[in-house]
């Protein structure tokens, strides 16, 4: 769940605000636009390609649905999968959530797709959750997002608050990000933001932070005139006490954000903004000159000299035609994804759904970073951690990074309400075992 | 300054320090630009400290590159180099330019925020005697900011050597700041520091008042104490000039915004969705000039917002008549099918840009006049807030200016009041109509130019600002350019003030709330006005 969504949320947003609109924009948005490759009879395997390609998600969703055709291409050129072409099959959803699941049953039933790669925001995700429960398929979800859930179906491939939020306020705390004592959780208004910042709020209670040190704000998706809350920063920044932002800002948002924090002077020396939704590709529309230093958490950057990731650049460049075209952390998300779902299928020795998801697990994949990925019982993925900072060219230079892979957590461990929670299909066979009450099915 | 006794004490303090010094001067730049090829933090910190007391000319020069992220090092030739803008590398110690193939293992000497902050604080000591005076007041802030008594002795002989006055405040100030903090200071002079930051007054003194270290003696507490709450009291009555300003700010916005739509809208009565758009087609347009400028005039970038205002302004007008002349004048008294058609036309139009520039976001740079801040008395004014709010008054100027003097206007006016009567005096109604249109998308496409400096170039951009242009213009009264102006100030500055105690999402919905209840009171808002409008 992560940039750019906040487009899509506004348009929402707008259209609950507009009233009388709402049926003209539901008959505008909702025109389907389906591109199908014609299907050569049944020697293809059919992959759903499951990405908005208009409307206001297309800015982040566009990529990842060409980089899934560039993995399935050279799968292609090495042969094939199983003795069989794999086939692309890319639906468009408009970003319009009403249409997510219609799309996802028309993928799985009538394309007869045997696995699903998409999804950017969690509502998306979650509204084709019933679609992929029911017709028993699988979806791989490649973002980062705010975790508290285990579905058997969907394997998440993006980081959970564990892989990204947590180690990144590890790093603040640390010697090196400038021993933090003071927090200013600034997000966006929705569920991913407001769940994060539950967890990180629970962490540093426990770290020993007290509730007058800690600053929770939110603001409207798309929200452009950040004065009043970059002053506010810089108020609640001058108590004599080390402060850092921790910024769940999505999309858009984050360019006036940074602007205004760089006009009113707020270097990552005296406050630095780490960014969980901030990627290279938010970056190219921005001057990133007053914003150095300021920081980013993922577990993929670009600018990582592995040749696993110059090898990735390299091929996606050609792909796309286009050598300033940037690389990001859910493209890598993708990349481990698919080809752990092609691991997955030698081993099973057929596409169905069912053997698939038992085969899974354990599948272990190289990752773009030097390190080795694998697919846990409860469907994440193990990824490292990397905190980046800002450069002038708009790339990420890694400053620190956590020493082994960290797995996944689908329930953290930090919420009430999740902090018995355990997901296991190897051997519970649960999303949702709860370790207490030694059932499965949640609190 | 007010104590000469302090002075005297410092300076024995700074002196102390100094002899301190001379016996780790002993390493050499060199050994100490060797930490920098460990490509480590913890050495290159260690590289920093041992730079800056080196006492080597070269050091600022150093520090200034490692800071730019301009210092290379070669691990396996164990050197350091400076490389220029142009690529070119210089020997870091000697100066020298460096002959023969580059080195294969170069890489540049990174840095993180902790790196940042100590070679800001030891470039702030190795500035302070710069001839710059610019560079001096940053060396000042920066010791201000870093209170390293190290620097005491080179802010000592600075101060006495300073001619300019806001330089040598500054430097009284960080000097201040070391005496506060330092643990063996006499409380005479820590009382006369406090004294100092006092007068200073704004955010940063707070911090270090608010930072003194345990077991500074209770009259210097007390002091700092009454000194922090004169602070807070001065600032808190700025916040409401802050907010003032913001408000002006945010007003300014939404005039630029809403004034085409007051046109379309307001004096014609079209229920124009697409407006939004018009803004966003601007904006594009400014994109590119600026890419067009940056390829074939690089040195007239300062001017690129000057070119964009009439091209934005003649490109968005041209495509507002060509949708009068192709769809809206077929639907005239027809506002419910008019709203549908505009609604569709704003997301074709959308959908045409995402497919021409591509759905990301697009880089429009603020030219330099733009770029930054000042501070004015405990407020900082960003430079362009301050020109749009001045863009925002010389378009709204100009615009009552053109309806009121000039034969366009005249006739305008004319058909808006009374359409049969304007049409019987000989005025062609209907080119009227579709030059009105164009005039309002002209407009709005201004906006968009002053609206790329500030918000995203992207295909959303319309769809921010069509609902809160909408919101002025009803406020103020449709079809009164007057209403629109004072709607705009008042939504913004109203917003202004809430936000800081509500938050950013209930402020809002607490405006359109008090919205709903004004017009409730007074359904043709603040200005009403007799017309077609009111007809229709």
């Amino acid at each position: 769940m992560s940039s750019s969504s906040k487009n899509s949320h506004r348009s929402n947003a707008t259209i609950s605000r507009r009233g009388l609109l709402v049926g003209a924009s539901g008959l505008a948005l909702g025109l389907p636009l389906a591109a199908t490759v014609p299907a050569r009879a049944d020697e293809t395997i059919k992959i759903g390609i499951l990405h908005s390609l208009s409307g206001t998600m297309a800015i982040s969703e566009t990529t990842l649905k060409d980089v899934m055709l560039m993995l399935i291409d050279a799968q292609n050129k090495k042969g094939g999968l199983l003795g069989k072409k794999l086939e692309p099959v890319v639906v468009d959803h408009a970003s319009n959530w009403p249409l997510f699941a219609e799309k996802a049953r028309e993928l799985i039933s009538k394309d007869k797709v045997s696995v699903v790669f998409g999804c950017w925001t969690s509502v998306s995700r979650k509204s084709v959750l019933p679609v992929f429960k029911e017709l028993d398929s699988i979806l791989f979800y490649p973002v980062q997002f705010e975790g508290e859930e285990g579905e058997r179906n969907v394997f998440y491939t993006g980081a959970a608050p564990n892989q990204q939020a947590i180690p990144a306020v590890d790093y603040l705390m640390s010697a090196d990000g400038g021993l933090v004592k003071r927090w200013v959780l600034e997000g966006t208004d929705y569920v991913y933001p407001r769940t994060t910042n539950k967890i990180l709020e629970a962490y540093l209670k426990q770290k020993g932070v007290v509730d007058a040190d800690i600053m929770i704000n939110y603001t409207p998706f798309g929200f452009s005139d950040w004065q009043t809350e970059v002053s506010k920063i810089k108020a609640f920044g001058s108590a004599g006490k080390k402060t850092a932002v921790v910024s769940t800002i999505n999309g858009d948002a984050n360019v006036p954000f940074y602007k205004e924090l760089g006009n009113q002077g707020i270097k990552a020396t005296d406050i630095p903004v780490v960014a969980f939704s901030v990627g290279e590709e938010e970056l190219a529309g921005l001057d990133t000159k007053p914003l150095v230093g300021h920081l980013a958490a993922w577990n993929y950057f670009e600018s990582i000299k592995t040749p696993a990731n110059t090898a990735f650049i390299k091929e996606w460049h050609d792909f796309i035609g286009n050598p300033k075209r940037t690389t990001n952390d859910p493209m890598e998300a993708h990349y481990i994804g698919f080809n752990m779902w092609v691991k997955a299928v030698q081993k099973a020795g057929t596409t169905d759904p069912d053997k698939v998801i038992s085969a899974l697990p354990g599948t272990k994949q190289a990752n773009l970073s030097g390190g080795v990925s694998e697919m846990l019982p409860n469907h994440y993925i193990t990824k490292p951690v990397f905190i980046g900072e800002i450069r002038p060219d708009g790339q990420f230079n890694v400053v620190w990074k956590t020493k082994d892979l960290v797995p996944g957590a689908a329930w953290s461990p930090y919420l009430p309400g999740s902090k018995d929670l355990v997901a296991d299909w190897v051997n519970l066979k649960c999303g949702n075992y709860n370790t207490v009450t030694k059932t499965c099915g949640g609190t | 300054m007010r104590c000469s006794r302090a002075w005297l004490v410092a300076l024995l303090f700074g002196l102390s320090l100094l002899l301190g010094q001379t016996a780790t001067r002993a390493s050499t730049i060199n050994d100490a630009i060797a930490h920098f090829t460990a490509d480590d933090f913890d050495e290159t910190g260690a590289g920093i400290s041992e730079v800056a007391a080196s006492g080597s000319p070269r050091a600022a020069v150093i520090l200034q590159a490692l800071q730019n992220g301009q210092l290379m090092f070669s691990a396996e030739r164990k050197a350091v180099y400076v490389q220029d803008d142009a690529g070119k590398l210089w020997d870091a110690v000697t100066g020298d330019a460096v002959g023969g193939d580059p080195p294969a293992d170069l890489d540049t000497v990174n840095i993180n925020n902790r790196l940042r902050s100590a070679i800001d604080a030891a470039l702030g000591g190795l500035t302070l005697l710069s001839a710059d005076p610019a560079k001096r007041l940053d060396a000042a802030e920066a010791v201000f900011k870093s209170r390293q008594a190290s620097a005491l002795p080179t802010l000592e002989a600075a101060f006495a050597k300073e001619q300019d006055g806001r330089i040598k405040y500054v430097l009284a100030q960080a000097r201040a700041a070391i005496v506060l903090t330092s643990p063996d200071a006499a409380t005479a002079d820590k009382l006369a520091a406090v004294e100092i930051i006092r007068q200073r007054g704004d955010q940063d003194a707070l911090a270090l008042l608010l930072s003194l270290p345990d077991g500074t003696a209770v009259p210097v507490m007390r002091a700092a104490n009454a000194a922090i709450a004169a602070i807070q009291q001065r600032l808190a009555l700025w916040d409401a000039v802050q907010n003032a300003w913001y408000g002006l700010s945010l007003g300014s916005v939404l005039l630029l915004a809403a004034i085409g739509l007051a046109i379309t809208f307001g004096v014609m009565g079209v229920i124009n969705m697409a407006h939004g758009e018009m803004v966003m087609v601007g904006a594009y347009v400014t994109f590119l000039v600026q890419n067009a400028i940056r390829g074939y005039a690089p040195n007239l970038f300062d001017y690129s917002l000057a070119i964009s205002v009439p091209s934005a302004f003649i490109a968005a007008g041209l495509i507002g008549i060509l949708i009068e002349r192709c769809i809206i004048r077929f639907l005239y008294g027809r506002p419910l099918e008019t709203l549908l058609a505009t609604w569709g036309l704003s997301l074709i139009l959308q959908q045409a840009v995402r497919t021409i520039f591509g759905p990301n976001n697009r880089e429009v740079g603020n030219p330099s006049f733009m770029s930054g801040a000042f501070d004015v008395g405990g407020i900082t004014v960003t430079y362009n807030r301050l020109w749009i709010i001045c863009f925002a008054l010389a378009v709204f100027v100009a615009l009552l200016g053109l309806l009121r003097f000039t034969r366009f206007g005249l006739e305008m006016r004319a058909v808006t009041q009374n359409r049969a009567m304007a049409a019987s005096m000989g005025i062609r109604t209907s080119r009227i109509d579709a030059l009105t249109f164009g005039l309002g998308s002209g407009i709005a496409g201004i906006a968009g130019v002053a609206l790329s400096q500030i918000d995203n170039v992207s295909p959303n951009l319309g769809q921010g600002y069509i609902i809160d242009s909408f919101m002025v213009v009803v406020f103020g009264g449709v079809g009164n350019l007057w209403g629109t102006f004072v709607g705009a100030f008042v939504l913004g500055i109203a917003n202004k003030f809430l936000e800081p105690y509500a938050g950013a999402v209930l402020g809002k919905i607490a405006i359109l709330v008090l919205i709903i209840l004004f017009i409730q009171k007074r359904p043709r808002g603040l200005f009403a006005l007799k017309g077609r409008a009111v007809e229709a």
